[in-house]
């Protein structure tokens, strides 16, 4: 028996991945563990690793293709034994996404064999007419399922069943009805309702010689950066809250604190505003929260995402339980999550799951910005550069500080102005008395 | 460090059957038992009652013997016989559910337990019969400790485990009562109205609502209320007993139907008015979570809100079904162990099975509350008398109804009663859980002759084309 090797899910919402690379080409020996082929996904690249043994018979998906689905076939190993050159192409070629969109919808009277319409004429059993499409291609869907989406006009191409083996149940139907997807017809079946808003965007060559620039193609982390960043401001009602704090005695404090770190550890201004958002949200425990159509999810621990600027994109690693955790223990994963982010080899789990966003753009010397929020998360905070500024003294006397100026975009579907001028607020006393957040 | 990736209070047919799953997915898991492993199903619910009813099956033929051409001498019964097996069959169960756990290597602790605030999940305490108490921690906890027969002691609705029985005192008599009165008549009240009446009870069942059997399609409850009062049982619907007072060998009880008070003299009383959770003792309170109504709510997958703390079974409410725990069990456990495929529970698809003469059998809704979704209904009839089998079994009362949406043909509820329906009812429950149509159904092809045939006439009824009728 040949070995399929199979696209892998490397999160539990991928539906497809970029194969960038193979690590091994036809006619290699693998064992169990050897890495095949590096998958690009989302905003990870990972390796898949072989989990049989067996002779590469034939790669079935060229390095470099986009839109290859989850539990494709992507090659197919010789077990011991067996000629890997009588293996070459007994597997079907998967499709990439674009060759299903663009195919038209199969009607469902279209599929039937002619026969059944013309009520049993009667013809002899010629050979068994019976044909099975090839894996992969064949809809798994109830009864039931087909029966409403008939009446309700869905095409179950594109929908994503949750029986078992994927089977489209029911309510998986319903949901797209609700939703308004998947309608019979329409070209983009598979598009939801924001994404069909967005225009498509060209260079029209007419404007744009196409000599005149260079067309890099898109990678995962830029296709999702894009995708969910404009979902985001599309769809997140979105507003900004501004206030400015006092930044002397937390520098103070991190000077203290790093001359009594122990070696290699060193705190960074940005650690203790990691530690200060998270307990903010502790204090205001309304404001930790996520909307979705089903209720409002108030999380029960702070999971800052930190943005960091890569090449060629953004990444937000996770700094799960933030609340829970000492500046040392914050200093010392941001390190390791930054460095592994920069060299893309982050899990998904790393950069998926925060509550809460911090964009930190004061290394550059930004006074102030807004950043989008990154969804489904609640809040997002844009931190400035610290500088030193004249302000106002309490018997209103002209003095110098070191003032940082800061935007918190809030999703107003979940934190009205008040919960966040009080997150703002208590994130503040944090930083303005950072002996507080030993309490 | 962890004791156990998951303990489980309670052995019942939730707790047990959650632990053999646990340990299939590679969990280390105890169970924590106060009494006998099985729970009250096996030791004092489902199983027992189920072998008293066959004697009295057996009784039943054997009185109808002629009929079957048979000839039988004096017929009679010996109950502490009857009783002796029916405790037999419990034991012998319970003796399998420990080798059960042994064959899966749970850790069974026995003795009584409550949890308190803990690491990641609660502490659990489990004290043993000598008062020895020992504190373990898991990664996560399932509460299922089950139910008790509800009482209402304010009225007098309350056992004396003497002449005022619930359901413990019912299975284990020492004599036949000549007068019983059974006041409840949902499946374990209907189940022991037809128990004893079979074996010569004089036999009164009280019901609050207007019908019997209150979770049952109405046309299948008035069906089935006909049969027993043709067998002798008297019924009360729309009734109450107000009050009871025991005397030394005897019940009076005060009973109000239509608006009428008496007082009326019975041997034996059996309450069977519903079923409260076992939320009490178990340490509740001390990890924030409270009873709600005589139950805990819990989500979809059994999650309470604290975390790593999980409950499942009659402790979460009902229907108070064994196989609704062991089924709430599987997705609990399958959840803890990450798997993301599973559907949260869905009482729609729990069949409600009582195993009186007749037995009465269903899933998914009744008449009523299919017409109440406002959607166009189709309903398919069959009754036994029109089936080859049940007229050769000389069992030709019943009812197959099936209840469809007409445009979907989506099957909205399923509804016997009847000879062996309990064993047939599960067609129609993978038909609803495999989301087949009407249409599927009537193309399926049900072997001859069977019982099951009734199954496939329903259906074609439904659309106006019953074969036998």
């Amino acid at each position: 028996m040949s070995i399929e090797i199979l696209m892998p899910a490397l999160s539990p919402t991928m539906e497809e991945g970029t194969l960038a690379k193979w690590l091994v080409a036809p006619g290699d020996q693998v064992r169990s563990g050897d890495l095949l082929a590096e998958i690009e996904t989302d905003k990870a690249t990972m390796e898949v690793e072989a989990v049989d043994e067996g002779v590469v018979a034939e790669l079935l998906v060229e390095a470099g293709t986009d839109g290859v689905k989850v539990n494709a076939i992507i090659a197919v190993l010789a077990e011991d034994g067996e000629d890997p050159a009588a293996l070459i192409g007994k597997s079907e070629k998967p499709a990439a996404t674009e060759d299903i969109a663009s195919a038209p919808p199969v009607a469902a009277s279209e599929a039937k064999p002619a026969a059944v319409d013309a009520a049993l004429a009667s013809p002899p059993p010629v050979a068994a007419q019976t044909e099975f499409s090839g894996r992969g291609t064949r809809i798994k869907a109830s009864p039931l399922a087909r029966r409403i989406a008939k009446i309700e006009g869905v095409t179950l191409e594109g929908l994503k069943g949750s029986g078992p083996h994927g089977r489209i149940i029911k309510q998986d139907v319903l949901a797209a009805v609700a939703e308004g997807r998947n309608k019979t017809g329409s070209a983009s079946a598979v598009q939801t309702a924001p994404q069909s808003l967005i225009q498509p965007q060209i260079l029209d060559d007419r404007i744009y010689a196409p000599d005149s620039y260079e067309l890099v193609a898109l990678d995962g982390m830029r296709r999702t950066v894009a995708k969910r960043l404009t979902e985001s401001f599309m769809q997140v009602p979105h507003f900004p809250l501004n206030t400015d704090v006092k930044l002397d005695r937390l520098l103070d404090a991190r000077r203290v604190i790093n001359a009594a770190a122990p070696d290699g550890v060193k705190i960074s201004v940005n650690d203790m505003l990691i530690k200060a958002s998270a307990l903010a949200l502790m204090a205001e425990p309304d404001c930790n929260s996520s909307y979705t159509d089903n209720g409002i999810a108030f999380h029960k621990s702070a999971y800052i995402s930190v943005a960091v600027a890569v090449d060629g994109g953004l990444i937000t690693p996770v700094i799960r339980h933030a609340e829970a955790k000492g500046l040392a223990e914050i200093a010392t994963e941001m390190k390791d999550l930054a460095e592994r982010a920069r060299s893309r080899s982050l899990k998904p789990e790393e950069f998926m799951g925060g509550t809460f966003s911090i964009s930190n753009l004061g290394m550059f010397g930004i006074k102030s910005f807004g950043s989008i929020i990154n969804p489904p998360e609640g809040m997002i905070l844009s931190v400035g550069a610290g500088e030193r500024r004249p302000v106002i003294g309490p018997d209103d006397e002209l003095i110098a500080a070191t003032m940082m100026s800061l935007t918190l975009t809030c999703d107003h579907r979940v934190i009205g102005g008040a919960e966040g001028a009080r997150w703002l607020a208590a994130f503040k006393r944090f930083v303005e008395t950072p002996e507080s957040m030993l309490l | 460090m962890s004791d156990f990736d998951l303990i489980i209070i309670g052995s019942g047919p939730g707790g047990y059957v959650g632990a053999i799953r646990a340990s299939q997915l590679g969990m280390k898991t105890a169970i924590v038992e106060k009494e006998s492993l099985g729970g009250i199903c096996l030791n004092w619910g489902c199983i027992p009652t189920k072998a008293l009813l066959r004697s009295a099956e057996v009784l039943h033929l054997a009185k109808n013997a002629k009929k079957f051409g048979v000839k039988i001498g004096l017929v009679d019964f010996d109950l502490e016989a009857v009783v002796k097996r029916s405790r037999g069959v419990a034991s012998q169960l319970s003796k399998g559910v420990n080798h059960l756990m042994k064959k899966n290597k749970i850790t069974v602790l026995k003795g009584a337990a409550d949890i308190e605030p803990g690491k990641s999940a609660p502490k659990v305490n489990v004290t043993a019969a000598n008062g020895e108490k020992t504190s373990y921690q898991a990664k996560n906890v399932i509460l299922a400790t089950g139910a008790r027969a509800r009482s209402i002691p304010s009225i007098g609705l309350e056992p004396d485990g003497k002449l005022i029985w619930t359901y413990r005192e019912a299975m284990v008599p020492d004599a036949t009562p000549k007068r019983l009165l059974v006041i409840g008549s949902g499946a374990i009240g209907i189940e022991f109205a037809s128990f004893y009446n079979e074996l010569g009870s004089d036999v009164t069942v009280v019901e609050a609502v207007e019908r019997i059997l209150p979770a049952e399609d109405a046309e299948i409850a008035a069906f089935a209320r006909k049969d027993f009062e043709k067998q002798g049982i008297t019924i009360h619907t729309g009734a109450k007993v107000s009050g009871l007072q025991p005397g030394s060998d005897s019940v009076e009880a005060t009973i109000s139907v239509d608006g009428v008070t008496k007082t009326e003299i019975f041997d034996r009383v059996i309450l069977a008015i519903g079923i409260v959770g076992n939320t009490e003792g178990i340490g509740l309170e001390k990890v924030g979570l409270e009873a709600d109504r005589g139950h805990l709510n819990v989500d979809g997958f059994g999650r309470t809100g604290v975390p790593g703390l999980f409950a499942i079974g009659d402790l979460t409410g009902g229907p108070w079904l064994a196989h609704k725990a062991s089924h709430e069990a599987i997705i609990c456990v399958e959840g803890i162990a990450g798997s993301n495929h599973s559907h949260p529970f869905d009482a729609s698809n729990v069949p409600g099975c009582t195993y009186s003469h007749p037995q009465v059998a269903s899933v998914g809704l009744t008449e009523e509350r299919a017409q109440q979704l406002g959607r166009p209904i189709k309903v398919g009839q069959f009754p036994f008398v029109g089936n080859g089998k049940a007229i050769a079994l000389g069992a030709g009362d019943g009812l197959v109804k099936t209840i469809f949406d007409a445009e979907t043909g989506e099957l909205l509820g399923a509804h016997m009663v009847g000879a062996e329906v309990t064993e047939l009812i599960q067609g129609y429950v993978i038909a609803r859980q495999g989301e087949l149509t009407e249409q599927d159904l009537m193309e399926t092809i049900f072997p001859h002759p069977t019982l099951s045939e009734m199954m496939h006439e329903s259906v074609l009824a439904a659309e106006g084309r019953a074969l036998h009728i």
